[in-house]
């Protein structure tokens, strides 16, 4: 670029001008990027000082109260979060087994030619708008489970088993609200089991399938142990989105903020407690407890969410390089 | 035969084998399984929805309901106009965010701030819907002592911001490192190079993101139930509380009027239509770029 | 080439009396593209045999039709015969996974379970079909030291496989083929991936298999296969792409005397 006493080319002069521009776009891709960032910090600022009064109130014994009285101003979180996590682990423990079987089916077993559809399918479920699924328990599923299950077993076991006691008044509970809830995480754990299970090198599955064994075999034997990390990690990524989940929880869960035993029983989750109750508040001290419970909520979530990434990174690290 | 398998061969390889079929079998049992409550939840939105289309479902507002007295349905115009306001806006607001911020993380990828960005936009894309809603409502609400439609657009924007980002940056890394050396050789900056070669070959995908973001938003109903609160008349007014479609299914829900219970599920049927529709869309028009 | 136009295939291997293997018309297909043209071919029992040739002469895919891998590709075909002593293991009733521990395999890049111990990996075979526990213990160490790997690794039987280096999981893969104790053993290209020394290591405990099973080793190290193998067979591609064996014998004819101008041209490094 040495071009002492030629002229400089006007090309070369337009090249120069603009690549001026080069920090200022930089610039302005930066500060977009970094609103990002400043939305988060945003968010859990304003979650934060919205909460004030509440955690001058109650502190951190707010995680541990029971009661939850609007009009006499008591406020604690227990009942919420254990129908959070309750209803959580219901969903969990229903959705894993059939999400990771998905998983494998779609990663070593369908025909090539199903696992498009299929798999366009079961993502499906994961778009249904959380409000239908809610209309959909409230509509058909409740009806159904209350004659057919909640009233037949509480009637039969409820005496004995505390979990399964009656009796059963309007169906929404803790049980169906995680069986709803496993419903809608089951594709989250049946997508991640199907991409993790299928970034396993093919020379894993060779060694087995050489050595004579079953399908099956070469599955729990080479697929499911180098995958492990990462299944766990969908499950974890579905389990936050169960404890997130609000709306469908709302409609069936019976909004109680109450803890029972009674797995029939209405019960409340944080995030149906906030949805129910925020847009009518009458004292700051009652909104600022719900905006507190929001702020919980976001940490069990984050929490959760951290674990699943850094399982699935380590599966995705570990089969190498290919992104 | 070739059973060679020690000496107690056939009753152990005969497990084997019963073992090999009943795991198989679960796996696609389990997703036979999967497709049950999305064809039983399809079906029966289509079935509930399509009764309460009508030519005054798409015209009419809220007309009030009274027991015993029969009268027209009215419709939920007021809530396609107000869900078109919210998310439209929440589009706004959020496109040019998420696109640069993803141009960003594609272009100068390396680096802590990167980094520091991805962890906050996965954050961000992780947050339960109605944590969002919750800090529109302390922020615009509360200091305005107004529900308003602005200020679920703005909690629907920052949901769909990191499903814009990821996808952008996902996209952009997809334009092949030999566009921009080509136009690196021929001595265009790099911010001319990524907005006159590189965007222009990601724009299909970028749109796409967007799309898929605009799709979900317009499903979330917890972050509006806190912000937009509701109105039953038909209002352009984004500043006021607002009606949207899914907020209209869930109050229509909750009503003991089988009238607004029917409109609801007409509700549901517009949202799962567009939701499903655009998914299955952007696939296919993946599926055709990558082929 | 246009002097001397290339002859028939010349094979010369051993009369069926004396195969383990034999194929007839043996053809493999990936879709409809043909892989390997009609091949017929006997393979001697507790011999050494080599396939060599270019790449793309498909000596992998007639490997892995051996012990029926090849059929677990997508859209992978097979015709034709392949008798194990007189059976064919295409018959009808004839279940791959019985077949698989007659015939074991051992693959390019050395691939033990990354999730299993050394010790695990060699008994992984016993622990499928139902061997207790207790009982796999010998045969580990049995496998492990026909495989030359015992002494270096008696120590740390529970460590990770992927402690080993490249050579001595090579030589863990060869043991966990030994431990379900096969019949014929193949090798496709099982030495690529070494430095020399591994290599030579691996070629020493080939010829030393030799005495008690039947060896079928794919390389396109011409070197390779003139110091460790028996017979040797020559593929190359045919003008429709597709592999064709030109020529089979015994390794020093081969090499010294091939009847076939292609296998001339490719042993004295005219063409490949």
């Amino acid at each position: 670029m040495i071009a002492t006493g030629q002229p400089v080319s006007r090309s070369h002069r337009l090249r120069r001008r603009l690549r001026h521009g080069d920090v200022p776009f930089r610039l302005l891709a930066a500060t977009f990027a970094f609103v990002v960032v400043a939305l988060l910090v945003a968010i859990v600022g304003v979650a934060w000082d919205g909460s004030a009064a509440a955690r001058e109130a109650f502190g951190l014994r707010f995680l541990t109260r029971t009661a939850w009285n609007p009009v006499a101003g008591e406020f604690g979180a227990l009942p919420a979060i254990y129908g959070t996590i309750v209803s959580s682990a219901i969903a969990l423990l229903l959705a894993a087994p059939p999400g990771i079987m998905i998983g494998i089916f779609l990663s070593d077993l369908s025909p090539a030619r199903l696992r498009g559809p299929l798999s366009l399918m079961v993502e499906l479920l994961a778009a249904i708008p959380s409000v239908v699924y809610g209309m959909w328990g409230i509509f058909v599923f409740i009806p159904f489970f209350r004659g057919a299950i909640a009233e037949p077993v509480s009637r039969a076991l409820g005496d004995t088993v505390p979990f399964l006691a009656g009796p059963v008044t309007v169906g929404r509970g803790l049980l169906v609200a995680g069986i709803i809830l496993a419903i809608m995480i089951l594709p989250t754990i049946a997508a991640v089991s199907r991409d993790v299970l299928s970034v396993v090198p093919t020379h894993q599955r060779e060694a087995l399938l050489a050595l004579g064994a079953t399908r099956w075999e070469v599955i729990r034997h080479a697929l499911l142990p180098y995958a492990r990390a990462g299944i766990v990690g969908g499950m974890m990524l579905g389990l936050g989105r169960a404890l997130g989940e609000t709306m469908a929880a709302t409609m069936v869960i019976g909004n109680t903020p109450r803890i029972d035993p009674s797995l029939f029983q209405p019960a409340t989750t944080a995030a149906s407690l906030i949805a129910s109750q925020l847009p009518t508040t009458n004292t700051e001290l009652h909104s600022s407890a719900l905006v507190y419970l929001a702020l919980v909520l976001f940490l069990i979530t984050l929490l959760a969410n951290s674990i699943a990434r850094l399982l699935v990174w380590r599966v995705a690290g570990a089969a190498g390089g290919r992104r | 035969m070739f059973d060679t398998v020690a000496n107690a061969a056939s009753v152990r390889y005969r497990r084997r084998v019963w073992v090999n079929r009943l795991m198989l079998g679960l796996t696609i049992g389990s997703t036979a399984v999967a497709l049950v409550p999305l064809v039983l939840i399809l079906s029966y939105v289509v079935r509930q929805g399509v009764g309460a289309l009508s030519v005054g479902f798409f015209t009419e507002t809220f007309r009030p309901v009274t027991i015993g007295v029969a009268g027209g349905a009215g419709g939920v115009l007021h809530a396609i106009v107000g869900s078109a306001l919210i998310v439209g806006a929440a589009l706004l607001l959020a496109t040019p965010l998420g696109v640069l911020a993803g141009i960003y993380l594609a272009e100068y990828r390396s680096g802590p701030a990167a980094t520091v960005i991805r962890f906050c936009t996965d954050v961000l894309s992780a947050m339960p819907s109605i944590v969002v809603g919750v800090t529109a409502y302390v922020l615009i609400v509360q200091r305005t002592r107004q529900f308003s439609g602005l200020a679920g657009s703005i909690a629907l924007a920052v949901l769909m911001v990191p499903v814009i980002t990821r996808t952008t940056e996902e996209i952009l890394q997809l334009v092949p490192q030999s566009m921009r050396e080509a136009a690196a050789a021929l001595g265009a900056p790099r911010w001319w190079t990524t907005l006159t070669v590189v965007l222009p070959a990601a724009l299909g995908g970028i749109a796409t993101g967007v799309l898929l973001a605009m799709a979900r938003a317009a499903g979330e109903t917890a972050p509006l139930l806190v912000t937009v609160l509701g109105n039953n008349q038909l209002t352009f007014d984004i500043f006021g509380p607002m009606q949207a479609l899914p907020l209209l299914a869930y109050r229509y829900t909750e009503q003991p009027f089988a009238v607004l219970n029917e409109q609801a599920w007409g509700a549901a049927l517009i949202l799962v239509v567009l939701v499903l529709g655009t998914n299955i869309l952007v696939r296919a028009l993946t599926r055709r770029r990558a082929g | 080439m246009a002097t001397t136009p290339p002859t028939a295939p010349a094979i010369r291997m051993p009369p069926t009396s004396e195969a383990h293997l034999v194929l007839e018309g043996l053809t493999l297909r990936y879709g409809a593209r043909i892989a390997v043209a009609p091949t017929t071919l006997t393979i001697p029992r507790h011999r050494v045999t080599a396939i060599i040739g270019p790449s793309g002469a498909g000596k992998s895919t007639l490997l892995r039709a051996l012990n029926r891998l090849h059929e677990t590709v997508p859209g992978a075909g097979v015709d034709g015969r392949v008798l194990l002593d007189g059976e064919d293991i295409y018959g009808l009733g004839v279940d791959p996974i019985l077949l698989r521990r007659r015939v074991g395999m051992v693959f390019q890049q050395p691939n033990p379970l990354l999730t299993r111990s050394i010790a695990e990996n060699v008994s992984i075979g016993l622990e499928l079909v139902g061997m207790p526990r207790r009982e796999r213990a010998a045969t580990v160490e049995w496998a492990l030291r026909r495989a030359a790997l015992w002494d270096e690794v008696r120590d740390r039987l529970d460590h990770p496989a992927t402690s080993l280096s490249g050579g001595q999981q090579q030589r863990l893969c060869i043991a966990r083929t030994l431990a379900v104790r096969p019949e014929v053993i193949l090798m496709d290209e099982p030495a690529s991936a070494l430095d020399p020394i591994a290599t030579s290591r691996i070629e020493d405990l080939i010829r030393e298999l030799a005495s008690e099973f039947t060896v079928v080793i794919v390389t396109h190290n011409m070197q390779q296969a003139a110091r460790i193998a028996d017979y040797t067979v020559f593929m190359t591609p045919n003008e429709d792409g597709a592999g064709e064996v030109v020529e089979a014998g015994p390794t020093e004819e081969i090499f010294t005397a091939p009847h076939n101008q292609r296998t001339e041209d490719y042993i004295t490094g005219r063409f490949g």
